[in-house]
């Protein structure tokens, strides 16, 4: 937390926590497809469910995923952009949760070459956020910082490989959480960054050996 | 390092030599690996954003719930016609304070300051000012890093957020950051700032957060004002010499203390107080029912 947490954010209202970390929902998810949403099916959980109407957290998911940011004026319009821009959604409720954080929306997006992205993501305080699974697989991470996510074979060695990549690239690694499905199986690395990760390195990541897929998050409105 | 204490805050001033609003604009600098001038640049967007939103109250607009709108026009056509009782000030802040919690219901811009739900209370106080008696861009600059640093403190002590400590924490801390700022407004030295903020947050200890159906609106938008009030009176009290009997980083210990022991009813469910009135379930019905 920083002194611009306490003055601020610029934001639209009525709630840092229902409104703004929903557009905050939304734009972490469009940016980890990393392509327009073609389509997204949306469904909310315990007080986003509940109050989530009347604090607009509907309009600011769609907004989010329209690529809008929290002080956006056209967060209440989002649902007419959307349809203009040929976007599809729905709304339902996340009854496969149980016992989540009482702001949890689930997303399940289908980007605009068919690709496909599937996320549960928590409001968690102020317009915090925190990305609570990615594609089935547990992430925790807010977004606040460029982050990597390695989908890869579960073996000994991996996990040096990719940090000594990052530190040739002069890229300190703030956090780290590393999970797997089962021993030998399929590992995930979420690796929270104190500097953007370059397209090269990714590049190189996504091609070594044990590597099944890199996705990335980046603070940079195009990359 | 962030601060924890308004003491350290005030101890540090004293050794450098620098006022109060600096220590916090030295503390952004290092936590953000920021130049002044980046910071200082921040601050005073953030001034003008809530200039701005100031300046686009529309009291046509009405909430999605139809709780909120129109009320802030209505108490700036009555100050502007008798503001006998309150006197031009407050009569005009208190105007600004629901105005500006009624934009944020209305899902229009504002600053969150620090939160939401309490974003009127510190412009309120500070343009107010700034429209009856003057105040350059550059004071107010720093009246907001003073209030920034209270809230801060109150952040790492206690909690800013009426889920962990009820509206206290919310209204609360925004009346305690407005006190501060105003104090330094009008030359209040650190210590002053300090008791300020304390008498504000004393008198604010023990505030439920029981919004009706869940919303910002009702108590949120009125408590804005109560709020701002309070601020005011707090500043006025200091300057006239009084002292909170409790150290001001104490006060905020005691408003942690009294956030745990409220119950989970009182924290932002909209289980218990006003919000399970009668007339509260019957909002909260119909809402559902829309």
């Amino acid at each position: 937390m920083n002194i611009f947490d306490i003055i601020g954010p610029v934001m639209v209202g009525p709630s840092s926590s229902h409104t703004a970390g929903a557009v905050r929902i939304g734009h972490t998810a469009r940016k980890l497809l990393r392509e327009p949403v073609r389509d997204a099916e949306i469904l909310l959980y315990g007080s986003f469910l509940v109050s989530g109407k009347g604090h607009g957290t509907d309009c600011a998911i769609v907004a989010g995923l329209l690529g809008m940011k929290e002080d956006d004026r056209n967060i209440p319009d989002s649902f007419r952009i959307a349809r203009e821009r040929g976007m599809s959604f729905r709304f339902g409720e996340a009854t496969e949760l149980v016992d989540a954080h009482p702001n949890t929306a689930v997303l399940k997006l289908t980007g605009e070459s068919g690709k496909k992205l599937e996320l549960v993501a928590e409001s968690v305080g102020g317009s915090r956020i925190n990305i609570r699974t990615l594609n089935g697989f547990p992430a925790d991470f807010s977004g606040e910082s460029p982050t990597l996510i390695v989908y890869n074979q579960d073996r000994p060695g991996l996990v040096s490989e990719v940090a000594s990549m990052l530190s040739r690239e002069d890229v300190n690694i703030a956090t780290m959480h590393l999970h797997r499905s089962n021993r030998g199986g399929t590992g995930v690395m979420v690796i929270e960054c104190d500097q953007e990760v370059p397209k090269s390195t990714r590049t190189k990541l996504s091609l070594a050996e044990g590597i099944k897929k890199v996705t990335y998050y980046s603070l940079k409105d195009q990359d | 390092m962030s601060f924890t204490r308004l003491s350290d805050i005030l101890r540090q001033a004293e050794v450098t030599e620098l006022p109060f609003w600096h220590m916090v604009l030295l503390d952004d600098m290092e936590a953000r690996d920021v130049t002044e001038e980046e910071s200082v640049r921040t601050m005073r967007s953030m001034l003008r954003s809530m200039k701005e939103a100031d300046r686009n109250y529309d009291a046509d607009l009405r909430s999605f719930s139809g709780l909120s709108g129109g009320d802030g026009e209505k108490l700036e056509k009555a100050a502007a016609k008798d503001s006998r009782i309150m006197g031009p000030f407050l009569a005009s802040v208190m105007a600004r304070a629901v105005k500006m919690a009624e934009s944020n219901a209305c899902m229009q811009r504002i600053v969150a300051a620090p939160t939401a739900g309490s974003c009127g209370v510190i412009p309120a106080v500070l343009l107010t000012y700034e429209e009856q008696f003057g105040a350059t861009e550059e004071k107010l600059v720093e009246a907001l890093y003073v209030a920034a640093g209270i809230g801060e403190v109150i952040a790492a002590r206690a909690s800013i957020s009426g889920a962990e400590g009820g509206c206290q924490a919310e209204i609360g801390s925004a009346s305690a950051m407005a006190a501060g700022a105003l104090s330094h407004l009008l030359g209040g030295s650190g210590e002053m700032i300090a008791h300020a903020a304390a008498l504000a947050l004393k008198n604010m200890l023990g505030l439920t957060c029981d919004p009706v159906a869940g919303l910002v609106e009702v108590p949120c938008v009125k408590r804005n004002v109560s709020g701002a009030v309070n601020a005011v009176a707090a500043e006025e009290m200091v300057r006239a010499g009084l002292r909170s009997r409790i150290p001001p980083d104490e006060v905020i210990d005691a408003m942690r203390r009294t956030g745990r022991l409220l119950p989970d009813g009182l924290r932002e469910t909209a289980m218990d107080g006003l919000a399970a009135t009668p007339t509260g379930q019957k909002i909260k019905k119909q809402l559902l029912q829309e």
